[in-house]
């Protein structure tokens, strides 16, 4: 499948700060997630990729068309919602929906139902006909959301949608945008710097720091089997602990489990024989997997990703900040 | 057929007509319209816009009670000279309104959300400043509408130098919306808060009419008729007044530029501060369009 977004070299300069870097990426169809901390370059990039925004240097392309040469024909496709606060509380949701495709070249009568149907599909009912200034946070992420949506596009760009939801709230939106890209067809480019919220919902994530690419791939390359065996029991941790390590096993407590390097296939037998004749319970043995969020893990005893020490060294951009959406 | 499967049909794609950039444009013209009548929105923001009409419309209907009960024809306002009689009015309408139309999507952030579709730029200042004008061409051509019609149901003689005299208001009219509109929309753009902004207007708007008139008196003292006459330029209602007396036939104001040439240079001052606004207004909203 040709990707939705292409970016060759894109770098984007201002006075003062270097927003993007020699950025080049792929993503393919479906919901892309666009991680970075705060100040890494994303809102750039949808501004970009919006052809607002000439970039300094490099191109790219969004649904095959070049953001310099074809801005127009990209905006006619794509929905945006912006990360700030972009409503005017005077108006009620279905007055500036309807207003909002209109913008899109919808006809009245379209306008009207595609209105009353997105704001459906966005989960506001009554409280469309009052003014938007008395609704709450989520509400507006809502409206926000329809208005982009209205003119079913064939890519929305999504910016920090879960910003200032409540947990049931950012729930409610993830699953929102989960729909967006598998039930409704449109392909979704979302940014957060919460990691551990587009793991649930992403199939391929893009992280960026500084404006440079860290890595751009599918979510499953992230959480793919690590070379360790988590194994619990129920008491005698390290006992069994011990008695593997004399027998030449690499391993080390973390919490309740024993973490232990997958030599080859015996490591399994070793266990299984440890905990016999120590009379322990085992109450699980798996192999671990990874976490998104262990890009960004900086302690030594963590588990190996190839991420360049540093590379969250910048100002605001600790790991801890971008864990903390982790479940 | 699967009954329950009716009620929830699930997400539908839109497979009718888009139109083009002058459906667009039209489409933000008629929302910037009723905006400034405070139409679609809470009934608290209708009350100021249509309190000032009726208060235009008051003059005009008294007038004509007067024409009509005392059988006195040369008591009818002349058309030209009514905007200048409720330029307080006016006004008034001006500032409240025009950071409906100018500033509310600034502060608001709703700006980059129509250059994020495919709107033009300069298509939305155009569509902005048009549909103010507009709304305050009603604002000011009703009320003289009403004088002629009122004039032709009491008999008011010379019916036909009437009419042209009514037809050269009306283009008053439309000179000062447009004016009046582009100073407006440019002072509100730039005054974000909406209090300010109403001030800002009323200051430039009156300020400068008042000052004017001042100098004007002082200058009429000494003697320098002519030098009075240009100040008019300054202040909108007297330098729609100066091309209206000059080339639309008008009733002769307190003082007014001389000659056609004067008339040709008033209007000329028109045009500069329409298209000056429209520059900076051009760059005003590209600019929030990025924020």
């Amino acid at each position: 499948m040709p990707p939705i977004i292409a970016t060759r070299g894109l770098s984007m300069r201002f006075p003062r700060v270097t927003a993007l870097d020699d950025l080049t990426l792929a993503a393919p169809p479906g919901v892309v997630g666009l991680v970075g901390a705060n100040g890494a370059g994303k809102s750039t990039l949808i501004k970009i990729l919006l052809g607002l925004l000439p970039p300094s240097s490099g191109g790219a392309e969004v649904l095959g068309l070049d953001i310099a040469r074809q801005g127009d024909e990209i905006r006619r496709l794509v929905g945006f919602m912006p990360e700030y606060e972009c409503l005017p509380p005077d108006v009620s949701a279905t007055e500036f929906v309807v207003h909002m495709a209109r913008m899109c070249g919808l006809p009245p009568t379209a306008a009207r139902e595609r209105a009353a149907d997105t704001l459906r599909h966005v989960g506001l009912y009554e409280e469309r006909y009052r003014p938007i200034g008395g609704y709450s946070t989520g509400m507006r992420q809502r409206v926000k959301l329809a208005q982009a949506l209205v003119h079913d596009p064939r890519l929305v760009f999504l910016d920090e949608p879960t910003n200032g939801l409540d947990p049931a709230g950012r729930d409610e939106m993830l699953g929102l945008i989960r729909r967006i890209g598998h039930e409704f067809g449109i392909s979704v480019l979302v940014t957060s710097h919460l990691l551990g919220e587009l793991e649930r919902i992403c199939d391929h994530v893009v992280v960026i720091d500084g404006g440079r690419l860290l890595r751009s791939q599918a979510v499953e390359a992230y959480t793919e089997a690590s070379g360790v065996l988590v194994v619990e029991v129920d008491e005698g941790r390290d006992d069994l602990g011990r008695w593997l390590h004399e027998r030449g096993a690499a391993v080390h407590p973390e919490g309740r489990q024993l973490m232990i390097d997958i030599g080859d296939e015996t490591v399994y037998d070793l266990v299984r024989d440890g905990s016999a004749e120590l009379g322990l319970r085992l109450v699980r043995m798996e192999q671990r997997r990874h976490h998104i969020e262990e890009l960004f893990a900086t302690a030594p005893h963590s588990a190996p990703v190839a991420v360049e020490p540093g590379a969250f060294g910048g100002p605001g951009a600790s790991g801890e900040e971008l864990r903390g959406g982790a479940r | 057929m699967n009954v329950s499967t009716i009620h929830d049909i699930g997400y539908r794609h839109y497979e009718g007509k888009r139109l083009g950039r002058a459906y667009v444009t039209r489409s933000i013209f008629v929302h910037n319209l009723r905006a400034a009548y405070g139409l679609g929105r809470p009934a608290r923001a209708k009350v100021m816009p249509f309190v000032l009409a009726g208060i235009m419309l008051l003059p005009a209907v008294g007038d004509i009670a007067v024409v009509a009960i005392a059988k006195r024809p040369e008591a009818l306002f002349p058309y030209t000279r009514y905007q200048f009689m409720l330029q307080l009015i006016i006004s008034i309408f001006v500032a409240t309104q025009a950071p409906v139309l100018a500033s509310r999507e600034i502060r608001f952030h709703t700006v980059p959300l129509y250059f994020s579709r495919p709107v033009v730029h300069l298509d939305l200042v155009l569509a902005k400043l048009a549909a103010f004008t507009t709304a305050l061409f009603a604002l000011t051509a009703i009320p003289i509408t009403v004088l002629y019609v009122g004039g032709l149901v009491t008999q008011v003689p010379d019916s036909g130098t009437q009419l042209l005299h009514y037809l050269g208001g009306l283009l008053a009219c439309l000179l000062l919306s447009l004016v009046l509109g582009a100073i407006g929309l440019l002072v509100a753009a730039f005054t974000p808060r909406r209090g300010f902004g109403v001030a800002a207007v009323i200051a430039v708007l009156l300020v400068s009419s008042v000052l004017v008139s001042v100098v004007q008196e002082i200058t009429q003292h000494a003697g320098h008729w002519t030098l009075s006459g240009w100040l008019g330029l300054l202040t909108p209602y007297s330098l729609v007044d100066a091309v209206a007396y000059r080339l639309l036939g008008g009733k002769l104001p307190d003082i007014a530029v001389p000659g056609v040439g004067g008339g040709f240079a008033a209007l000329g001052v028109c045009a500069v501060i329409v298209a000056g606004a429209v520059v900076v207004l051009y760059s005003r909203f590209r600019k929030a369009g990025l924020s």
